[in-house]
């Protein structure tokens, strides 16, 4: 057999049908579930008269409206739709019988915090979800992507999807890290590099010895902003820190299972001499950490750099450049640490795992946040709550100043009560800077956990190595 | 789904690149649980001001193209989130068709869910067919999806590229969890294999 990409294995894996032209019926592994995307596709089904196909293989979660407030037992800390879409989802589960982690039980989280922390995230699987980040799951080597609310009530009926197979793109991050850059500072410049369409119509492959180095949280962080980048889904071989993750999980394979499982997943990488329709290097040691400016994921630079000039740019990238300069209230030229902001939001489906919390809380262990500051941190999952209290990390945030909230998606999409005021600036370890994305005329600057600590610390955009006693 | 074959009709400017669905249907509007209804909220942010006022310069406020069934969009449309409240939004409003140089992946996806035709053609076509776009209300583009081309108000004909399945599905109005039951047995022998194969799974 020829030269295979760890995409073109589980691909191959997973054909139940392929039709001439090349449009495949693709088997789905696990399919996740929210309240947001999915009420038209239960309705879908009911007026059909079909069922769910593999309930136990579907998983749900109410995340995107929760509120996050140590109140939100309290039914009216909601609003109405968003009472009637999560009680839909309470509904829907308990009618077509699929496994449910409600607003009341402890491991409830966002959706792709909880796939893998519950070990339902395996090697080698696919994984679809009614949201872009289910990208998140690549970094187990499954190949994992959002759809829409058709294709939810498809995989819902059939299991299966229908697709035509995507490019193989790699991007090999060389070498090391150096002190203070993180995951996001290197799929926030892999966007950069690439722009947001540099990944249409491929699969990404994010490989190289930085990756490698990366924890499970870490590899999380990197591929579930593959879809920033426009590529389908984004993917990391496993290794044995990716087993060693798994090992244990709840609803990971146990005993003879899992040694058949290990042997399959030990042959998910590329093969020596496969075959990749584009190639991206970016050394590890030239990543600084890096800020967006503007209102596109791709609006990336590096701290110590400053407000670009829209003529620096060309075709329509001008105007939109233009644009988000002035619906973020800079001014070109300006630098990116003079900018003062007066909100920030740790959490999300990028950045709310344990290890961010750590990052963040390392930074902000005996300071205080600045004086008039809105900081709050949101766990991404009930377990990672829990466990952040059990590491003491919970009260460095409270001491700091944050406010500790419960799971949830929270200001990183704003769907709950968690939202920006017009003009309110936020320094955020989530995954869009979209006009409006966090509030009716918010602003949103992406960076890490640690960085966004950084700037809770000074009230403007800061380099955090400078906090660590690094050089720039 | 209906039908997509043929469709003579005014074509909206809107020349900005990365129209993310964020801008295409705000997330207040996602916490609903119907298909239908969001063509009143289509891009609400630079629609309407923060008293629901229409925002004189937006495109689809201008007289010109308040009925505007196509769109000739800047590159990368539909980039972000997953949610199909986007076509669903463009649907309601009236918009069968855009056209750009480039869109995101699943919004390119959504649209064929919805019998919405995204066509994809280079900088230099789009840029006429956007100049086209610019003279108003009686400056109708056609686009014949049997024969794959788009015509400007003035004769100018491109052709496009599409899938074929996808193309049969909408000139057909066709369901594609119908199509696939068909292939039932198919999925029955998978899933026979996958539980000896992949027990874990």
């Amino acid at each position: 057999m020829a030269p295979r990409t760890l995409y073109d294995k589980i691909w191959d894996d997973h054909v139940v049908h392929q039709a001439e032209d090349g449009t495949c019926l693709l088997y789905i592994d696990r399919h996740l579930v929210h309240e947001v995307t999915s009420p038209q596709a239960f309705e879908g089904l009911r007026m059909t008269g079909r069922k769910v196909r593999a309930p136990e293989k579907t998983i749900a979660v109410p995340d995107h409206n929760v509120p996050t407030t140590l109140d939100r037992a309290n039914a009216e800390t909601m609003t109405e739709d968003s009472r009637i879409q999560v009680a839909a989802l309470d509904k829907n589960a308990r009618d077509f019988g699929i496994n449910y982690y409600p607003v009341s039980d402890v491991r409830q989280g966002i959706v792709h915090i909880v796939g893998p922390e519950q070990g339902w995230t395996l090697p080698g699987m696919t994984v679809v979800c009614g949201d872009s980040h289910t990208a998140t799951h690549g970094a187990f080597g499954s190949l994992a992507h959002g759809i829409g609310t058709s294709e939810v009530e498809h995989v819902l009926a059939t299991q299966t999807l229908i697709q035509k197979k995507s490019k193989n793109m790699k991007v090999e991050i060389t070498g090391s890290l150096r002190p203070g850059v993180t995951a996001k500072d290197i799929t926030l410049s892999v966007i950069g590099a690439t722009g947001t369409a540099g990944g249409t119509g491929y699969v990404i492959e994010y490989c190289g010895q930085a990756i490698r180095e990366l924890s499970m949280e870490g590899r999380m962080t990197v591929c579930n902003m593959a879809i920033e980048g426009g590529a389908r889904a984004g993917l990391i071989a496993p290794d044995e820190k990716t087993f060693a993750y798994c090992m244990g999980r709840p609803h990971a394979p146990k005993g003879a299972k899992w040694e058949a499982a290990l042997a399959y997943w030990q042959t998910l990488f590329t093969d020596e001499g496969a075959h990749f329709d584009k190639v991206i290097t970016i050394k590890g040691e030239d990543i600084a950490p890096v800020v967006t400016w503007g209102t596109s994921p791709e609006d990336v630079l590096p701290i110590t750099g400053t407000v670009p000039n829209p003529s620096d740019f060309a075709g329509g990238k001008v105007e939109a450049a233009a644009r988000a300069i002035d619906y973020m209230g800079l001014t070109a030229g300006q630098k990116l640490t003079d900018i003062k902001i007066d909100t920030v939001f740790i959490g999300s489906c990028t950045n709310g795992r344990i290890e961010d919390l750590r990052a963040a809380a390392a930074v902000l262990k005996g300071k205080k946040v600045k004086d008039g500051m809105r900081a709050m941190v949101v766990p991404g999952s009930g377990l990672v709550r829990a466990q952040a209290e059990e590491e003491g990390l919970a009260q460095i945030f409270i001491d700091a100043g944050f406010e500790w909230r419960l799971a949830g998606c929270s200001m990183c999409l704003a769907m709950n009560p968690d939202q920006l005021a017009p003009g309110e600036r936020c320094a955020s370890t989530s995954n869009r800077n979209f006009e409006g994305r966090q509030g009716y005329k918010g602003r949103t600057h992406l960076m890490s956990p640690a960085m966004a600590a950084a700037a809770a610390i000074t009230g403007h955009l800061t380099d955090v190595r400078e906090m660590m006693g690094e050089k720039a | 789904m209906d039908k997509f074959t043929t469709l003579t009709g005014i074509a909206a400017p809107m020349p900005l690149v990365n129209i993310d669905t964020d801008m295409i249907i705000p997330k207040q509007f996602l916490k609903t649980i119907q298909r239908s209804g969001l063509g009143k909220n289509l891009f609400d942010e630079m629609r309407f001001d923060r008293e629901g006022n229409e925002v004189a310069d937006f495109v689809l406020n201008q007289p010109a193209y308040r009925k505007a069934e196509i769109l000739v969009a800047g590159d990368n449309f539909g980039c972000g989130s997953s949610r199909e409240h986007a076509p669903w939004a463009l649907l309601d409003f009236g918009i069968r068709c855009v056209i750009s140089t480039s869109f995101a992946d699943i919004f390119f996806n959504n649209c064929f869910k919805n019998g919405i035709l995204p066509i994809i053609l280079p900088q230099e076509q789009v840029d006429i067919l956007m100049a086209d776009a610019r003279k108003g209300a009686n400056a109708r583009q056609t686009i014949d999806l049997e024969a794959q081309t788009v015509t400007t108000s003035d004769g100018q004909s491109f052709s496009f590229s599409v899938d074929p399945h996808r193309k049969h599905c909408l000139l057909n109005g066709l369901d594609d969890i119908g199509l696939t039951l068909e292939k039932a047995a198919a999925i029955d022998s998978f899933e026979a294999k996958n539980a000896a194969q992949r027990p874990w799974a």
